[in-house]
């Protein structure tokens, strides 16, 4: 019984770990292809590296999708992502905190 | 050691260095990918497995040893870029440890998972990615073939055949020679392309032969973007451009290649000093010989993770998948390729595939510093594919915006434009 518990436990804590980790390298693919591999941006494209605590870029991600941002593509790409994916973003193009 | 095995590695002349570190089959989730085809599907699959997957094995097979992109060739055409730089090669790829062989593939042997190439090797492999890309359906337009190309220009496939023949046409034309552009039905390579080409052919002849006309015959009635093309036409190149779908007789039937001249549906024949021809279209001949296309000359896929279903253990990606909604573009090709050595990497390590979602970000130059866009995120679902509801779409019309505002948003995707080109060839052949 005891083991059972602890199998349980670790595969509850492994599961999320690894999605986190297979998910992140598809998720920034969307973010990639204009801002570049690492997010630096690109004749004009802004950097979107380290520019911004999480949550500030999680803010401006939904103010884009909310059209209470200026944007020329960035309205139109930001709804297509749920709150789980914006925070992944978040966690990897944020600032280290 | 197989001596199919060695051959190969005695085929491909690699470096020691390169050819020596064998992937132990005891290592979590290592195993040989093969992908056959390095255009943006391939290249972006090649480099996202070295990058995120270091126990992969990673073989490029590709027998071209550049690659000129299609997207920007209509800015070759118009004069505003040269050919290379459109045009990369694959020696950083190499440089990343993948294993780039530049050879035609002759047969895929999926009962032994091996690729046989035109050298006599052959490739073993545990995992297989095809991104083939696409092949003209010469005869389906009547008479127009490949020696009818030579003369009237496709510059849709151009590792075949160079967008820089059409555009040394265009420099030879004289002043008030017409422009036909015959362009297909759904679906094919590069839906807003054949409408970008319009308006970078329109702004060479505004600036160089103002006499000059181009008329477009399309196959169908409605296009990408259309309404913003349409509105940038009347702007920037008024009395230039003549566009006609098919309930006006845009089809065309048949051309004379002796003659230059095209033949529509309702039997109206109309000659031009150039004709380019952009043909219907099929999945590339390796992947319908390996049994990938159904009868609609076309690849369907699996949506959760793009293996075929028609041939099991390979995935295919890119424009010559039946991926509806998803458009046939590089950006397409690249999301695909990502998610399917994802799906390669977790299934190799006993892992359920991770979900997918596919981005679209696709822009055109319609003038010097005009440029609008599509953009999309695509799901899988039990069935297919599904856009993302509420999300994606394209730049607002110009009635939408303040004149200021107008402004500001295409020239800023103009330069997004060129930004996102860098960008992903960079990732791809950087």
């Amino acid at each position: 019984m005891h083991l059972k518990i602890r199998l349980c436990f670790l595969f509850l804590t492994a599961t999320p770990a690894f999605a986190q980790a297979a998910d992140t390298p598809l998720l920034i693919g969307g973010c990639q292809g204009c801002h570049g591999a690492s997010g630096q941006g690109a004749q004009g494209i802004p950097s979107i590296k380290a520019n911004h605590s999480r949550d500030e870029f999680i803010a401006i991600m939904r103010a884009f999708g909310a059209n209470e941002r200026p944007a020329t593509v960035m309205g139109r790409i930001s709804r297509g992502y749920t709150p789980e994916q914006i925070a992944l973003l978040a966690a990897h193009y944020a600032r280290p905190q | 050691m197989s001596i199919s095995r060695r051959n190969f590695l005695a085929a491909a002349a690699l470096p020691a260095a390169l050819a020596a570190p064998r992937i132990s089959h005891a290592q979590a989730g290592a195993g040989r990918v093969v992908i056959i085809g390095g255009g943006f599907g391939g290249a972006s699959a090649a480099r996202f497995a070295r990058d995120n997957f270091p126990a992969l094995d990673v073989t490029l097979i590709e027998p071209s040893r550049s690659f000129t992109t299609c997207p920007y060739g209509n800015l070759v055409l118009a004069g505003r870029r040269d050919m290379n730089s459109i045009t990369f090669g694959y020696e950083k790829l190499a440089a990343r440890a993948v294993r780039v062989v530049h050879q035609s593939v002759v047969a895929v042997d999926t009962a032994a998972k091996q690729v046989r190439l035109a050298d006599g090797a052959q490739v073993p492999y545990d995992r297989l990615i095809m991104s083939p890309g696409i092949d003209l359906r010469w005869g389906a337009i009547e008479g127009y073939d490949e020696a009818a190309s030579e003369r009237m220009p496709h510059g849709w496939v151009p590792s075949l055949q160079p967008i820089s023949l059409l555009r040394r046409q265009l420099e030879a034309m004289p002043d008030g020679g017409n422009f036909i552009m015959v362009i297909p039905d759904n679906p094919f390579r590069c839906p807003p392309g054949p409408y970008e080409r319009i308006s970078m052919v329109a702004d060479y002849l505004k600036r160089a032969k103002p006499r000059s006309k181009l008329i477009a015959l399309d196959a169908k009635n409605g296009f990408s973007k259309q309404p913003l093309f349409q509105d940038a036409w009347a702007e920037l190149y008024p009395g230039i451009i003549e566009w006609r779908g098919a309930s006006s007789d845009g089809r065309v039937m048949r051309v004379n290649a002796a003659a230059m001249e095209v033949e529509t549906e309702f039997g109206e024949k109309l000659k031009g000093a150039i004709v380019n021809v952009i043909p219907p279209q099929m999945a590339a001949k390796i992947a319908r010989d390996a049994g990938l296309a159904n009868q609609s000359g076309w690849c369907p896929i699996k949506p959760a993770t793009l293996e075929s279903t028609q041939v099991e253990g390979i995935h295919v990606l890119g424009d010559a998948t039946i991926a509806a909604p998803m458009p046939k573009s590089g950006f397409v090709a690249s999301s695909h390729a990502k998610h399917a050595v994802a799906c390669i990497a977790a299934s190799l390590a006993g892992r359920a595939p991770p979900a997918a979602t596919f981005f679209n970000t696709c822009y055109s130059h319609v003038g010097p510093e005009y440029g609008i866009s599509i953009v999309g995120v695509f799901r899988s679902g039990p069935n297919g594919f599904a856009e993302v509801e509420g999300s994606g779409g394209v730049s607002p019309r110009n009635a939408a915006m303040t004149a200021e505002r107008r402004k500001e948003q295409r020239q800023l995707e103009a330069l997004y434009a060129d930004g996102w080109y860098q960008s992903i060839t960079d990732e791809m052949f950087g």
